[in-house]
């Protein structure tokens, strides 16, 4: 119990420190970060009855072990900007490392002048104030991780912020590539993207390791899609497996919007990925698509909701996991249909495959539907491959770890296929195959 | 339509009477030690029983209610509210003759005798806390079937009984079973000997008929190497203005090779809650297969579970659920794979009318170090009506080698289309409903013996009664 309190201690010491060089932020954002600070310490651990966490591992939760202090420039600066670079085309580029903005791409002037915002959170706190306190965080949590969201508000001190004005549209991507390389490091991304109506834009984000020392991610990404508003966003998540991770994703769907996330999880020894579709506009479609590749001890925690609050929406998610060695994945996915929101259409289908005999799949699938003229169905399946997929490659002179091989990347395809930007996906195969390799 | 109109009358309130209490034993309200001891008193039961209970007693007072993931209607059982013993007598009768009027009054009533002599191998019916009837017909008694209450199988054959009780479902399973535990009373004990197969059905009948009353019945079923049986039950009570309880705690043993199958119809009244824990072992080449309809009841919380402990075990739920205005059914299956090869096979379907609610929740269990295991599952749901609710919340975990596992839920209702095309041909909106819906479970329904389909088939059409136009 004393460990722990010192713990505890530390991270206020070390939130002290933190909110005292903000004395030039806006008050409503130190009043914020303090108001974050205590709640998160007063929130609990989760619990042992705690539904939102069933399966989950709550041991490796702790974080006595990391240092929420700040940090020096990484000396491998220029080569990080080097590597941040996974995309065919970007309309704009952020590069942080451990919560510090290494390079920062501007939007196009032609674009400044319609009114995009691209900036980074220390950039967007001086020069857009007012657009940050109606949007930061404003979204619900609501998915288990609300402590770890409070620990994020507290402590996040950069991130991207994107405004896309009303008609504006924009077809490459802008990017955001956090780094973290300090040992025992902390960083918050935070990823805030409002879509005015009719506007459309796109957005690659990735979480990297710079080494191979243990640290802890907590990032948020929430999406506002105004009328008629399309937003496409993509996380290549891919830290050394020595992280601890927390990922709350959430967007909120106006009418007649279409809002797609994919997420491609690779990294961390620990993982919990949050993430809330909130389909609230009529007419509105939200996509939601994940793949994890995981091997060794590594855990990754899926939890998701699809809410539909307004008649004529259609929702659809498909999460794949491929697992090797003694690997655990969790999913966890409700679709909730309101009273209120007839002619809904939603899917939820998870599927695991399983290529060892000691990795561990937890499905679980729900649905809470309140209307009554819907169409919702979920399917969870996990299996190992099938002997007839290996024996045709076998007997094509293919060897068995190939076949087997050939056969996740074309499991992944149905994902990857839904990354627009040609390079990222290919990116994303690469790094698939790398892991195989290791 | 008119013959089904007659049916419909006979049938509506069937349950919904009740006859004067007269009882010898009562415990009085409320839970406690005293409580148990006046059980044990009355049972005149050894020790080991009374210690038993008494354990369990203060494992139901540690437990939480499950709330964290359940309804909070539990919430409103008061257990001091509640009598949790109530008895004319202790042994069963074995002629209906001997069984006092008023109550075999109830049973004619329920056309318990009639069914024993049309299809029944044998007939148990419990009244309030303890069976007034049991009886076997001879030809099965003679292979050694032993069928009775389990108070008296527990004094006659205590040696099967005492090694089997309890380890199914063991008392700390939940709060509810530690509750059973306590104050258990009545239930059917079955006892199949090696490679008998009982051909026609066993059946028991619960019936409530007090108010404020709690009706804990304690069901053990040993079907040995190789034998076959298929045990049915019914329960209704008449309908009370205050909550009645119902907690039965189940235990299947199917040992190697063995078949069980366990049929419930669930037509209790909208005011008792009713919080069963069911569980069944298989042990190799063994097949357990409960099929689950519930129809009544305020809140139905059940999850039917097959433990599949031996290779090329098989367990299957097939469970109906039929949710009306102020119900909630809460039921689904439990598969836990124990040893390789096992197979297990989960079809739900779940009607919403009016404001009704339904919830599947499964588990699924497959652990390491197992081959070629395979689970089944589907979850149809079907909303009636616009304030009518449906959820699903299954729960997979599989690990090991060649194993397999599809899950697959869907949530409609009835199709426009299909309304029209019967209208067209002369049916009104509601028959047509109706029909659509008996066919949405029919699948299911022909799974079931001649005789509860047709009673299963009235059910749904009284119940479906009104919900349209």
């Amino acid at each position: 119990m004393e460990a722990k309190q010192g713990a505890n201690e530390s991270i206020r010491f070390e939130f002290q420190n933190h909110i005292d060089q903000l004395n030039t932020a806006p008050e409503w954002w130190q009043t914020f970060k303090s108001q974050s600070f205590e709640s998160y310490s007063n929130a609990p651990l989760p619990g042992r009855s705690d539904e939102n966490w069933r399966f989950a591992n709550r041991k490796g939760l702790s974080l006595d072990t990391f240092d929420f202090g700040p940090k020096n420039l990484p000396a491998t600066t220029d080569s990080l900007v080097e590597q941040s670079d996974l995309t065919s085309a970007q309309s704009g580029r952020l590069v942080f490392a451990d919560n510090q903005t290494l390079a920062y791409n501007q939007a196009s002037q032609e674009l400044q002048d319609k009114g995009v915002i691209w900036s980074s959170l220390q950039d967007a706190l001086v020069h857009h104030s007012d657009l940050l306190k109606d949007y930061f965080m404003k979204q619900d949590i609501d998915l288990g991780s609300e402590k770890f969201a409070h620990l994020h508000s507290a402590f996040v001190a950069n991130g991207a912020l994107l405004y896309i004005p009303k008609g504006v549209e924009i077809e490459a991507p802008f990017c955001c590539y956090n780094w973290v390389d300090a040992q025992d490091g902390a960083i918050f991304p935070h990823m805030l993207v409002i879509a005015e109506e009719f506007s459309k834009v796109s957005i690659a984000e990735a979480h990297l390791s710079a080494g191979n020392e243990p640290a802890l991610s907590c990032g948020v990404t929430h999406l506002f899609a105004g009328v008629g508003a399309k937003i496409d966003y993509t996380l290549i998540q891919n830290f050394n497996e020595q992280t601890l991770g927390f990922q709350i994703n959430s967007n909120i769907a106006g009418k007649d919007s279409e809002v797609k996330m994919n997420s491609v999880n690779i990294g961390c020894h620990h993982y919990r990925s949050e993430t809330h579709g909130q389909i609230k506009g009529s007419g509105a479609h939200v996509d939601m698509r994940s793949l994890a590749l995981v091997d060794a001890d590594q855990e990754i925690d899926q939890r998701t909701l699809q809410t539909h609050s307004a008649p004529h929406t259609t929702s659809n998610l498909l999460f794949k996991n491929a697992l090797m060695q003694n690997a655990k994945t969790i999913f966890s996915g409700l679709i909730k249909v309101d009273e209120c929101a007839q002619l809904t259409d939603a899917y939820q289908t998870n599927r695991n495959l399983l290529l060892s005999n000691t990795a561990e799949a937890n499905s679980l699938p729900g649905l809470e539907i309140e209307a009554n003229d819907v169409k919702c169905s979920h399917g969870a399946t996990t299996s190992e491959i099938q002997d007839e997929e290996i024996f045709y490659m076998l007997a094509r002179g293919i060897p068995k770890e190939a076949a087997q091989e050939l056969i996740v990347y074309g499991f992944f395809e149905e994902i990857l296929d839904c990354i627009k930007d040609g390079k990222l996906a290919e990116t994303a195969r690469i790094i698939i195959r790398e892991k195989f390799k290791a | 339509m008119t013959t089904t109109a007659t049916q419909l009358d006979i049938d509506r309130d069937k349950g919904n009477f009740k006859v004067e209490e007269s009882h010898k034993y009562d415990a009085g309200i409320g839970l406690s030690e005293a409580t148990v001891d006046y059980i044990c008193d009355v049972k005149g039961e050894p020790d080991w029983i009374r210690d038993f209970r008494k354990r369990a007693l203060k494992v139901f007072e540690g437990k939480p209610m499950p709330t964290h993931w359940a309804s909070k209607d539990l919430e409103n059982i008061d257990f001091q509210k509640i009598r949790y013993y109530l008895a004319g007598d202790q042994r069963a009768k074995r002629s209906w003759d001997d069984v006092p009027d008023e109550v075999k009054a109830t049973f004619e009533r329920l056309g318990i005798p009639e069914n024993e002599r049309k299809f029944l191998a044998g007939v148990e019916a419990q009244f309030d806390s303890e069976a007034a009837y049991s009886n076997i017909k001879d030809a099965v008694a003679k292979d050694g079937v032993i069928f009775m209450g389990s108070t008296d199988a527990l004094m006659e054959h205590p040696e099967i009984f005492k090694k089997w009780f309890g380890k199914v479902i063991p008392t700390g399973d939940n709060k509810f079973s530690a509750l059973n535990s306590a104050v258990f009373s009545g239930g059917s004990f079955i006892y199949i000997p090696p490679g008998v197969k009982v051909s026609h059905p066993l059946q028991a009948y619960f019936r409530i008929n007090a108010e404020n009353f709690g009706q804990f019945e304690r069901t053990l079923i040993i079907a040995d190497e190789g034998s076959e049986v298929t045990y049915m039950e019914g329960c209704t009570a008449p309908k009370f203005d205050t909550a009645t309880l119902h907690s039965a705690v189940v235990e299947l043993v199917a040992m190697p090779g063995a078949k069980i199958e366990y049929i419930t119809v669930q037509n209790w009244s909208s005011n008792v809650f009713n919080l069963v824990t069911k569980r069944a072992i298989a042990h190799e080449n063994a097949v357990v297969k409960w099929i689950d309809c519930n129809i009544g009841s305020r809140l139905t919380m059940k999850y039917p579970g097959v433990v599949l402990k031996g290779r090329k075990a098989r367990g299957e739920v097939l469970s109906i659920a039929l949710a009306n205005d102020g119900q909630h059914q809460d039921t689904g299956a439990k598969m836990i794979h124990a040893a390789d090869e096992t197979t297990s096979n989960v079809i739900s379907k779940s009607i919403s009318v009016g404001k009704g609610r339904s919830t599947y929740r499964g588990q699924v269990h497959i652990p390491k170090h197992l081959k070629g295991c395979k689970n089944n599952t589907e979850c149809d749901a079907l909303l009636i009506n616009s304030e009518s609710r449906t959820d699903t919340y299954p729960a997979i975990t599989v690990r090991g080698d060649k194993n397999y596992v599809q899950h697959e839920a869907s949530v409609s209702k009835v199709s426009a289309e299909q309304i029209f095309y019967m209208q067209q041909r002369g049916l009104s909106e509601a028959e047509a409903m109706s029909l659509s819906v008996n066919g949405f479970v029919n699948e299911l329904t022909r799974e079931f013996p001649m005789e509860y389909s047709v009673e299963l088939k009235r059910l749904i059409e009284l119940e479906m009664e009104g919900s349209v136009g």
